[in-house]
């Protein structure tokens, strides 16, 4: 559908951006309970890095789907998704400050980084789709 | 995490909005956010152990207190006004519930996480930390709902209503989230009071 066809009032269909980078939330999600529940001793890496490949996968395939998209509304997009990410790279920011300061090191340090890494870009992600799939797109002609 | 927020059904093409635009995420705030995450990193730094009780016991008091007061009194509330009572309730209840939700959750999860290892309850032998792993997947599964449901619904309607002339029916179908995963938001927060007060009182 052109721009210059955009209606307020249609729901355009769209593949299942949300919902995976949502799912890949909740891997993570879990990967880090399963980290947490060790601490402060070593975790054992295998059901995290598992969990945490799952999520990273879903996510890709999220931002695959994403740059697919034809008369998409990336304007807003773009607007919700960087200070979405900026709200998140903080909160994931502190996360990562309380393990460090909690001595976590070495591999299981960057399994939690990396698990931070996909739910900073995973929520804003859910957000700015879902807010962009309604908005009108850019007029390209 | 839930601001539970009901908004039924809403005329399909609503008239043409005379209210003034939504601010989304009310920028007054933003300093007093830089503030309390100032000091909630300071505390854990320091390992200041009253900063960190401070801001999990308020922090989770505050978080606890507003999802069941959202959920169980506002919610009922909203549902029984006018549709242009709800709209304009929402459009300035909503914008603050952005800003305070995820300061709270913040403040909570990350001091909550050095008050349990700074008294011990993160070790395997102590007699807590069966309780603590069942709070992690209370909040686990709450955080999921929040950032992964609730939230994006919620920006999208203010979004929405920020339009010259807002879809009623895709405000009402995304204000369904907060009405379906009330129930479970509400159980989560009321397993969350059972499994502190039983580490508070061990």
């Amino acid at each position: 559908m052109s721009s210059a066809a955009f209606d307020n009032a249609v729901d355009r269909p769209f593949p299942p951006v949300a919902w995976l980078s949502t799912t890949a939330l909740a891997f993570v999600v879990v990967g880090g309970i399963i980290v947490a529940s060790h601490a402060p001793h070593v975790t054992p890496l295998g059901l995290p890095l598992a969990f945490l490949s799952v999520g990273a996968v879903l996510l890709v395939a999220a931002l695959g789907m994403l740059t697919q998209l034809k008369d998409f509304a990336w304007p807003t997009f773009m607007k919700v998704f960087k200070w979405e990410l900026l709200a998140y790279v903080v909160v994931a920011g502190m996360i990562e400050l309380a393990f460090v300061h909690d001595h976590m090191r070495g591999s299981s340090l960057v399994v939690v980084t990396l698990m931070l890494v996909v739910f900073a870009v995973s929520v804003p992600t859910t957000a700015a789709f879902t807010v962009a799939r309604y908005a009108q797109p850019p007029d390209n002609g | 995490m839930a601001d539970d927020v009901m908004v039924p059904s809403a005329p399909m093409h609503a008239e043409p909005s005379e209210r003034p635009p939504i601010q989304i995420v009310p920028l007054r705030a933003l300093p007093v956010v830089a503030v309390i995450l100032i000091f909630v990193v300071v505390s854990i730094v320091a390992n200041w152990r009253w900063g960190l009780i401070f801001c999990h016991v308020v922090g989770g008091g505050m978080w606890t207190a507003i999802d069941l007061f959202v959920g169980l009194v506002i919610g009922p509330i909203l549902g029984r006004l006018s549709i242009p009572a709800r709209a304009e309730f929402t459009a300035r209840f909503m914008p603050k519930m952005v800003v305070i939700m995820p300061t709270v959750v913040t403040m909570t999860l990350a001091t909550g996480f050095q008050v349990a290892r700074m008294l011990g309850n993160l070790a395997p032998s102590s007699a807590n930390h069966a309780w603590l792993i069942a709070s992690f997947c209370v909040v686990g599964i709450m955080a999921v709902i929040a950032l992964g449901i609730l939230e994006p619904a919620n920006i999208a309607v203010l979004f929405e209503m920020n339009k010259p002339v807002p879809n009623g029916e895709r405000i009402h179908r995304l204000m369904n989230r907060f009405i379906y995963t009330a129930g479970i938001t509400g159980l989560m927060q009321i397993a969350t009071l059972v499994i502190m007060t039983r580490v508070a009182s061990r």
